[in-house]
């Protein structure tokens, strides 16, 4: 019987080791500069169409309905699940080196809010919300409906890419505050259940400042802007039938998952370096 | 020209109190089919493995195409996490003044969760993916009704070789990841706080960290591959309705999954 996704399945053959590694490290930098530069001017167009392109009444609607609304079940539990967690491992760390557990909910309200409900968030959201646009993108590609478009003087970025872009920007950031939220539900009642940290005590924003909750808006945004884009670029380069719809989605997932924690690291530690 | 767009949002609605139950109902109903079929799936695939009776090619190729081809995404997350941790833990660590202590905090948290949890995620997003989407194309091109044909058991020919490898997979992935990303800590944490690798390592090893913490992250890795391997065959196998109906279950899979992993870690971290 055939195997699908036959392609990169089977171990290379035994060539002269050194070429062969040189060979594949070559191939890989230079498939990921032009990945990069493709990730570039999509977002340059996307960006452009944004404020240029023709307005085509409820696209964005829609796409908040299904990148927001269908995702909030989803997120709800992971979120609630992501609260309960670190709550529970903070108090437990924080007992080993000091008594005193009266700064528990600050400390991690702070990081709640500078990092963990956007990037959190974010990495379920490219989970799902990734795997969506890419599958839906992909095969409208390969039923050439993409090509019609074309055909039609019709941008498939205007048309497909941007109402996604600034749905997935408005939704993202709305759905970091929620997960924020609710993480934060959950861990006030973890730490009430296990450590006997009243709400009181635990709801202290002392050590929440503009800096903490602009660095987490960034990250929202950023995370809104990049998973549509490098998921639209992975549906957009689909090839080879129902299978590469499969392919496309996989990478649309790994891609954007990276996409969050790179840029995760990027403006955490801009805001640290900036501001402190 | 029509648009393919699977999932239109709905015409808003009140929907009556019966309405909703019956939503809840079926989500619940649903919930159950699935984790019910996934441990029926599971304890076919156990006789298998128990009796060693699957395939050795298909398991050698699996685990090449699995773990062996995963490793440059599982590397570059595990450098990137560990420096995340490291620029979190950067304010608290200059407001205590505790620089001895940032190896600890890094390390815990590292080991622990932040390790094992996105290992698993990443490695849902590519391999769970994948094994759905080939499972998938398999049950829907009546591939896997030819196995039976001819007689070969489609479990231990096709589906207990992929679970093995998964959790073989999230398995080396973790503790890769553990390194890697204590490399990426310690490495950021010089570039950053001007703490040297020594001091890093001083504070990883001190005490406050033991063998139970890189224990209890490998223990998660274990079930989080049991989960993603079970839940991407499962739904894989149960993908119907041609090329869509493959796209739909690579959908489930992955949102399953994810939403499984964190309910495992959660279990696991309040019983350890």
């Amino acid at each position: 019987m055939s195997h699908t996704a036959s392609e990169e399945t089977d171990p290379p053959s035994q060539g002269p080791l050194p070429v062969g590694v040189v060979k594949e490290v070559g191939a890989a930098a230079l498939a990921l500069a032009r990945t990069a530069r493709e990730l570039y001017s999509l977002f340059v167009r996307t960006l452009y169409y944004t404020f240029r392109g023709k307005r085509e009444p409820g696209a964005v609607t829609t796409y908040m309905y299904e990148i927001g609304n269908r995702s909030l079940f989803f997120l709800t539990v992971v979120m609630g699940f992501i609260g309960m967690i670190m709550a529970y491992q903070g108090g437990a760390q924080t007992k080993r080196v000091l008594p005193d557990l009266s700064l528990l909910g600050a400390n991690f309200l702070e990081l709640l809010v500078r990092d963990l409900a956007a990037s959190i968030g974010a990495l379920m959201l490219a989970t799902r919300v990734g795997a969506g646009i890419a599958a839906e993108i992909g095969s409208m590609v390969v039923t050439e409906q993409v090509d019609a478009l074309r055909m039609c003087a019709a941008d498939p970025v205007d048309y497909l890419i941007k109402p996604r872009f600034i749905a997935s920007i408005v939704m993202t950031t709305a759905l970091g505050i929620w997960s924020a939220a609710v993480a934060y539900l959950t861990g006030m009642a973890t730490a009430l259940v296990w450590f006997d940290v009243s709400p009181r005590t635990f709801s202290n924003l002392a050590l929440v400042d503009s800096v903490d909750l602009g660095t987490g808006l960034a990250k929202c945004i950023a995370y809104g802007a990049a998973i549509p884009i490098v998921s639209g670029h992975a549906g957009l380069s689909t090839f080879g039938g129902s299978e590469g719809v499969g392919t496309a989605t996989t990478r649309a997932v790994v891609n954007s998952s990276l996409a969050v924690i790179i840029l995760n690291l990027l403006i955490s530690a801009a805001s640290f370096l900036l501001f402190g | 020209m029509s648009r393919a767009r699977p999932h239109r949002a709905p015409p808003a609605r009140i929907r009556s109190p019966e309405a909703i139950a019956h939503a809840i109902e079926r989500a619940l109903v649903s919930i159950g089919e699935v984790v019910g079929g996934m441990g029926l799936l599971g304890s076919r695939i156990l006789s298998r493995v128990a009796k060693l009776n699957l395939d050795g090619e298909e398991l050698r190729r699996n685990l090449y195409r699995m773990c062996f081809q995963s490793m440059p995404i599982v590397i570059v997350t595990a450098l990137f996490t560990g420096a995340i941790m490291v620029v979190q833990a950067a304010p608290l660590v200059n407001r205590l003044g505790a620089h001895g202590l940032l190896g600890w905090a890094a390390g815990f948290g590292t080991l622990r969760e932040i390790a094992p949890l996105l290992t698993a995620l990443m490695i849902n997003g590519r391999v769970g993916a994948n094994n759905t989407a080939e499972l998938g194309t398999m049950v829907v091109t009546e591939q896997v009704d030819a196995l039976r044909i001819l007689a070969i058991d489609p479990i231990s020919f096709l589906v207990a070789p992929r679970f093995v490898a998964i959790t073989v997979t999230l398995i080396v992935s973790t503790i890769f990841a553990d390194v890697l990303a204590l490399l990426g800590a310690s490495v950021m944490g010089y570039g950053l706080l001007g703490v040297s690798p020594t001091t890093f390592y001083n504070g990883l090893t001190s005490g406050l960290l033991g063998i139970n913490d890189v224990t209890s992250g490998v223990l998660k890795s274990v079930l989080f591959g049991v989960l993603i391997g079970l839940s991407s065959c499962q739904f894989g196998l149960g993908a119907s309705d041609g090329a869509p109906g493959v796209g739909r279950a690579v959908n489930a899979t992955v949102v399953a999954s994810a939403a499984g992993v964190f309910v495992i870690d959660y279990l696991v971290s309040f019983t350890l």
